[in-house]
Formats: structure tokens, C-alpha cells, sequence
């Protein structure tokens, strides 16, 4: 990778994210909808912690700040899949494709975008959690580890989104996996302990790789950092982020051998 | 114009409303799916809250209601929507310009609103019905749809108000985190008693929750005069006050 390339990463990445911050629909799901979802999941199921099997915690909201965190990361990465299919129906990408840059790189450079989101996203979620009572066990080293991974997680979703975008070139298309990243969510352990799961979520759980990067986010706050929990994550995200990478690099290809 | 022109004219946009579901049946598809995806997942996740020391009713029967409210939100937020669409097309400005006076054409666009909340509703009544959720009677099952055709109304209001003042579709997430802050801030997830911190102070004085409590009680339990009144009354109210604000917006809103 040229130096050429890292400033054209960066500088798609800046526009990114300049982008979101200027549109709130694309900023609402990555904050907003989630902000409001914990607020309220952690007052109205707060009881939670006293069912047999819980896992000690010191409060709920301790347990839902990584549901949070990879909530936002999700729709960070659709966020991101819109925008890019709304710079290719308004011709952006076309002029991108004509410029003398990597083509790679013009994806690296929206999925960088969804990466810095993810981790302003996860700050705020860190802060406003620190500020209403959560304890990050692990302290600081703790908080790092956290953020790293909400950082890769944005990398590894928004090239799922990215490769929607690039297949379809519509935003319609890209905007209309919203629910399905709820269903993915419900699907895991963000939100609940595994072992208090109920129905089919209880099984599906148990195999949904977001499952594993969830924990790895949650591990440092409510227990004590381990590297098992942390590899498995980590390899969570590399499944993820190698499968998203892939189906961009065919859909980037099909769509230039294609014409647009 | 007369009484009869006027149902006349509001008649003619709830047709257009509803044409727009027969033309691009997918546009409902989010508004039905979002509730249920919600509703079957919220079951899935927080269905072991129901083993708690005073829950009174298993959590699918619990959340039904919750989800019916929530997707008369999201029905009424796309009229709010769809007309923030149709200003920034010009095509309101035509219906402005026409003879119709301003409470008619609000009549025309929340009243279809009305209507389309059932849509959503009945999708997650069959789908609660298939998993097991107890038959609210005919009373129950009444009042509950009551409920949702007003709170289909109240929301579509939101958004009227909404996209009169920002007369953009960018207001969209405004329009739907309103409800979903609305519903949401209730006993949605658990019985006043069991929420905790400042939500247990918000579901007490919301409300909403009176309005809930009304639509959910077939549902969980048996139906009385004491757990109806106080939802139509509260729902009465916010109608109030919403159509007074929409009504508002669209008198100062000028050609």
C-alpha cells in the first residue's frame, strides 16, 4: 500500500464520517436508537440480575453496555452500506472509479469511515455508561481492549454493508437490512446471558459469531479479562471482516466488469 | 364547503393512502416487519423475565401489546414521513392550493394513518395467536384494536407537526424515536413495580402506560371497565393535544 493510497483511505475516511455527522438519519441509528434502547432495557429489565443464573454484575447496566456498543456497531456498518450505495446512485463513486486511485482503497476509505464511527460510538457509550454508574472491572487496560474491538467490529460489519452497496448500487436495498440486524442481535447474547435465552434464540446463540465478539466486549467489564473470551472474539472478527472483504472485492469487480 | 364536501375530499386522501399500499406493497413491509422482528426477539431475549417474583403473565402474552402500540408508531411516524416526501415534491403545495380547508386535509392523511395501524397489528396478533398467546376475547381483543387505531393516530399527528416544521424527509428519525420514546417509557417490559430507577418515575406519570395497561388487559388477564377507562381517557387526551398541534402547523403553513 503507497502512501498515495493511506491519504486517499484517509481522506474518504474523514469525508465518511463529515457525511454522517451532517445527515441525522444516518447518525440516529448509530446513537440515537441505541442510546434510547439502553436507557430504557436497562431501567425496565434491571430486575434481570436477581433471576437464578445470572451472572454477578454489579448493576444491568454494566451487562447491556456491550449489547450497546455492538448494536452501534451494526448499524454503523448498515449506516455505512447506505451512504455508499447513495454516493453510487449520485454518480460519486463513478467519478472515484475515474480518478487515478486504488479501487481498493475507495472501499478501505468508507469502511475507515465506519471504524472511526464505531469507535466515537463506542466513547459515548463508555462515557454516558461511566457517568450513570457502570464499573469497568478491568479499569483502563479494560476500556482499551473494549474499544478495540468495537473499532474492528465497525470494520468487520461495514464491509458486509459495503458489499450490499457495492452488489445492488441501491439504497433502498442496503437501508432494508435495518431489521435483519435486529434479528442478528436477538439471535445472540447481546442483550441477555446465553443460558437465560429462550426458544430457538437459546440454541442459534450459542453458533452466532456476534455472540463471541459480544463477550469479548463485556468480559473486561464484568469479569476479569481473559485471553480465551478475547482470542474467540478476535477470531469472531475475522470471520466476519474476511467474509465482508470478500463479497466487497466480488461485488467492486462485477460492478466494474459490468460498467456501473 | 359543505359536510359532505369535506368527507368527500378527506375520503379521497385516505383512498390515496391506501393506494399506496396496494401500488408499492413493500413499503408496509417495514412497518409490519420492524414490530415483529421486535416483538419475537424481545420474547426470545427477556422471556425469562416473566419468572420474576410478581410478574404477572407469561412475557409473550406480556410484550403483544407493547408490539401492537409500536407498530401503530411506526405507521403513524411514515405518514409523518410521506408527507414530509410529498412537500418536498411540491405535491402538499398543490393540495394547499385547493378549495379543501386545513382540518380536512389533517382529517384525510391521519385517518388513513388510523386504518393502516391495523395492518401491522394483525400480523403480530396472528403471529402471537400461532405462538401461543392467550385469546383476549372479543371485549379484549376490541379495546385493543381501538387502541391501536388511536395511537395510529396520535403518532401520525407527530409527524404531521413534524414535517410541517422541518418540511423534510431528514426529520424522519425525530418522528420515529417520538413513539418509540413514547411507547417504550411504559411498562412495555415489566409491571410497574419491577422497573427500577427513573423509568418506574416516567411509566408512572406517561400516559401511555394507562393506555397500554388498556390494549394489554384481554391479553393477560380479564377485562374490566376499571383498566379501559383510564387508556380511552388518556388516549382522548394526547388526540387532543397532538391534533391541536398538527392542526396547528398546518394553519401557519403557507403557499
Amino acid at each position: 500500500m503507497t502512501r498515495t493510497d493511506l491519504r486517499v483511505i484517509a481522506a474518504l475516511g474523514a469525508r465518511s464520517v463529515k457525511q454522517t455527522f451532517r445527515r441525522p438519519q444516518l447518525l440516529a441509528p448509530i446513537v440515537v436508537f441505541p442510546s434510547i434502547l439502553l436507557a430504557i432495557q436497562t431501567a425496565g429489565a434491571g430486575q434481570a440480575v436477581n433471576l437464578p443464573g445470572f451472572p454477578p454484575v454489579n448493576s444491568f447496566l454494566d451487562f447491556m453496555l456491550a449489547g450497546a456498543m455492538i448494536q452501534s456497531t451494526l448499524l454503523a456498518g448498515n449506516s455505512g452500506g447506505i451512504a455508499l450505495a447513495v454516493d453510487i446512485e449520485m454518480g460519486f463513486t463513478d467519478r472515484l472509479l475515474a480518478a487515478p486511485i486504488s479501487r481498493f482503497g475507495m472501499v478501505l476509505g468508507r469502511l475507515a469511515g465506519t471504524a472511526a464511527l464505531s469507535f466515537l460510538a463506542g466513547i459515548w457509550f463508555l462515557v454516558i455508561g461511566l457517568i450513570f454508574g457502570a464499573q469497568i472491572n478491568e479499569g483502563v487496560p479494560g476500556a482499551i481492549v473494549m474499544m478495540v474491538l468495537v473499532t474492528l467490529s465497525g470494520l468487520a460489519f461495514g464491509g458486509i454493508g459495503a458489499a450490499v452497496a457495492l452488489r445492488t448500487g441501491r439504497a433502498s436495498v442496503v437501508q432494508g437490512l435495518f431489521p435483519l440486524v435486529f434479528v442478528i442481535l436477538f439471535l445472540s447474547s447481546a442483550f441477555f446471558p446465553q443460558d437465560l435465552l429462550t426458544g430457538p434464540a437459546a440454541t442459534i446463540a450459542q453458533y452466532n459469531p456476534l455472540s463471541f465478539i459480544v463477550e469479548g466486549i463485556r468480559d473486561p467489564v464484568i469479569s476479569s479479562l481473559t485471553w480465551e473470551v478475547f482470542g474467540k472474539a478476535i477470531a469472531s472478527l475475522v470471520l466476519v471482516g474476511a467474509i465482508g472483504i470478500a463479497l466487497s472485492s466480488l461485488a467492486l469487480r462485477r460492478r466494474l466488469r459490468m460498467g456501473g | 364547503m359543505t359536510w359532505a364536501q369535506s368527507f368527500d375530499a378527506t375520503w379521497a386522501l385516505m383512498r390515496r393512502a391506501a393506494n399506496e399500499i396496494m401500488r408499492v406493497p413493500g413499503a408496509a413491509i417495514p412497518g409490519v416487519l420492524a414490530p415483529t422482528i421486535f416483538y419475537l426477539g424481545l420474547t426470545s431475549v427477556f422471556g425469562a423475565l416473566s419468572n420474576l417474583q410478581g410478574f404477572p403473565a407469561p412475557f409473550k402474552d406480556w410484550m403483544i401489546a407493547v408490539s401492537m402500540l409500536q407498530g401503530a408508531g411506526f405507521t403513524g411516524a411514515a405518514t409523518g414521513v410521506n408527507l414530509a416526501r410529498d412537500i418536498e415534491q411540491g405535491w402538499f403545495d398543490r393540495l394547499l392550493v385547493s378549495p379543501a380547508p386545513r382540518p380536512v386535509l389533517l382529517a384525510g392523511l391521519v385517518l388513513s394513518a388510523a386504518l393502516r395501524s391495523l395492518i401491522p397489528a394483525t400480523f403480530l396478533l396472528v403471529v402471537g395467536f400461532a405462538i401461543g398467546v392467550q385469546w383476549p376475547g372479543v371485549d379484549g381483543l376490541l379495546i385493543a384494536l381501538v387502541v391501536v387505531m388511536g395511537m395510529g393516530t396520535v403518532a401520525a399527528c407527530w409527524g404531521t407537526t413534524l414535517a410541517l416544521k422541518y418540511r423534510s424527509q431528514s426529520a424522519a428519525p425525530l418522528m420515529q424515536a417520538g413513539m418509540l420514546l413514547l411507547v417504550l417509557t411504559t411498562t412495555a417490559y415489566a409491571p410497574l413495580d419491577l422497573l427500577t430507577g427513573w423509568l418506574q418515575t416516567v411509566a408512572k406519570y406517561n400516559p401511555v402506560t394507562q393506555i397500554l395497561e388498556a390494549a394489554r388487559q384481554g391479553f393477560i388477564g380479564s377485562v374490566t371497565w376499571a383498566d379501559t377507562w383510564p387508556g380511552l381517557l388518556c388516549l382522548a387526551g394526547l388526540l387532543a393535544l397532538l391534533s391541536a398541534l398538527a392542526l396547528r402547523g398546518m394553519r401557519r403553513t403557507g403557499i
